[in-house]
């Protein structure tokens, strides 16, 4: 018996892929950046921020073609619990990717930092200046930070247990156009 | 409009052929520009003194007086220094200063990082002196670290600068200045600006190729040519739990366009310092609130 499954449409896929590697590269910058005090601490500030708003502008146009295309079903012979998983896991990637160069963008805001990314180009504040909100933003930012890390790993493993393990076209909906197949074990 | 406090205007006729600085074209007037006087900036200042053993307890008689300053024009773009009056810093690293720190905890250690560490000859000649002054006023304030100035054709002139006070020095011993308690410092800017506004030419010196860049323990040749690109007034002085300088980070890495830092590592680690600071303190702001009722809490 084969079931067919449904790629994401090529726009979906390579916004996927152009994120993956931004956000990959931010998690790296973002703990290298408080870990030195080193010369490359103030071109990592800046790559961290200007990467913060690619991101935040890809989320969101991202946001609006998955609400105009959807995604792929899921197997129907996948577990229900995760199924649910799966669903509640993009929810909260599609949050954070938004949430946190917001919280980000207002945390430099709140303590009246100029916010200039690559190139020069000057972002306005979102908020005036606060301390309780820097202090509040600044945990949120670090904390949900680590958060990300993690929930980016589990859907790495998910990504390739389904790649690997179950085979069931759900990794190849995010690689390629092809449809694919699969076929139940004897 | 009442006259620009600090105007840095045109330097390309101040600079010949080279020309260094005509992206630094602007002029601001009184009330976007703020800084803050003080015996300290963001810790690093105090921990130099705690090492040079100048610090007392008594706040009146801090040999190393900084100034934080911020410049904002009104089309957003911001430079913020932090400047002290020593003219050269201790250290040429900031590993070297961790190692300062380190060596600070004992005289034994402290001994044999000043063996090991001869370039802290020069601070501490400045530092030894008896020759101190009474006021900030009288003071100037160097910027310390190498900065890059780059014009539209992407020529890169290093920099560094200083605040010249137009109030001519009057010289008091430390002991002295000790005896005229613990805030006279910030009493006698207090009643001076009052009296009469308070002015620093700030002058910025051109380094010639080969002048080092990187290391803020080794001054320049007095020859170097210096151009004076505007006038800081200091028309107000107000209390710091309620003035605008409280809740902002004197960030040397925050600049406009047209400067940049050099290869002088301290800025981006002062940047990477402060901002730690920063964090720290803003958690900490309950412990010092605003004296005056209706500002912002």
């Amino acid at each position: 018996m084969t079931e067919r499954t449904q790629s994401f449409t090529l726009f979906q896929r390579v916004l996927h892929w152009l994120m993956a590697i931004c956000i990959l590269a931010m998690l790296f910058i973002g703990v290298g950046m408080v870990s030195t005090v080193m010369p490359k601490y103030v071109p990592l500030l800046v790559t961290h921020k200007t990467l913060g708003m690619a991101i935040l502008v890809l989320a969101l146009i991202r946001l609006v073609v998955r609400l105009r295309y959807g995604a792929p079903p899921l197997p129907a012979d996948l577990p229900q619990p995760m199924k649910l998983a799966a669903v509640a896991s993009h929810y909260l990637l599609y949050a954070m990717f938004i949430g946190i160069p917001l919280i980000g963008w207002g945390m430099l805001s709140a303590a009246d930092y100029p916010i200039v990314l690559y190139g020069g180009i000057r972002v306005p504040a979102i908020l005036p200046q606060s301390d309780f909100l820097h202090t509040l933003l600044w945990n949120a930012h670090f904390y949900l930070g680590f958060a990300l890390f993690a929930l980016i790993l589990m859907h790495i493993a998910a990504a390739l247990f389904h790649a690997l393990i179950r085979r069931d076209g759900v990794f190849q909906s995010m690689t390629s156009q092809r449809f694919a197949f699969r076929t139940e074990p004897e | 409009m009442a006259e620009p406090v600090v105007e840095v205007r045109n330097l390309r006729k101040t600079y010949g052929p080279k020309v260094a600085v005509d992206d630094v074209s602007f002029a601001v007037q009184p009330g976007e520009i703020f800084g803050i006087l003080g015996p300290n900036g963001a810790g690093k200042t105090t921990t130099v003194e705690t090492l040079a053993g100048l610090r007392q307890a008594d706040g009146g008689t801090v040999r190393v007086r900084g100034i934080g300053l911020q410049i904002a024009t009104p089309e957003g773009a911001v430079w913020r220094s932090a400047m002290i009056n020593a003219p050269v810093f201790p250290v040429s690293t900031p590993q070297a200063f961790y190692g300062l720190l380190e060596a600070s905890k004992t005289p034994e250690a402290m001994k044999a990082f000043q063996a090991a560490h001869p370039e802290l000859a020069g601070f501490g000649a400045w530092a030894g002196r008896k020759d101190w002054t009474s006021s900030y006023a009288e003071e100037p304030y160097h910027s310390l670290n190498a900065f890059v100035f780059v014009n539209a054709a992407g020529h890169e002139q290093p920099v560094r600068w200083a605040l010249i006070p137009a109030a001519p020095a009057v010289t008091i011993s430390p002991d002295e200045l000790a005896e005229r308690g613990p805030n006279y410092l910030e009493q006698e800017i207090t009643e001076r600006v009052r009296a009469n506004p308070q002015r620093w030419t700030l002058r910025v010196t051109l380094a010639e190729p080969g002048d080092p860049t990187s290391d803020p323990t080794k001054a320049w040749p007095q020859d170097r040519r210096n151009v004076d690109v505007g006038t800081l007034i200091v028309q107000q002085i107000e209390a710091e739990p309620d003035g605008p300088c409280r809740d902002i980070n004197f960030d040397p890495t925050i600049l406009p366009r047209g400067i940049q830092v050099s290869d002088d590592p301290f800025p981006a680690a002062r940047s990477a310092a402060y901002a730690r600071s920063y964090d720290l303190r803003t958690a900490e702001t309950k412990d010092y609130p605003r004296t005056k009722t209706g500002t912002r809490p």
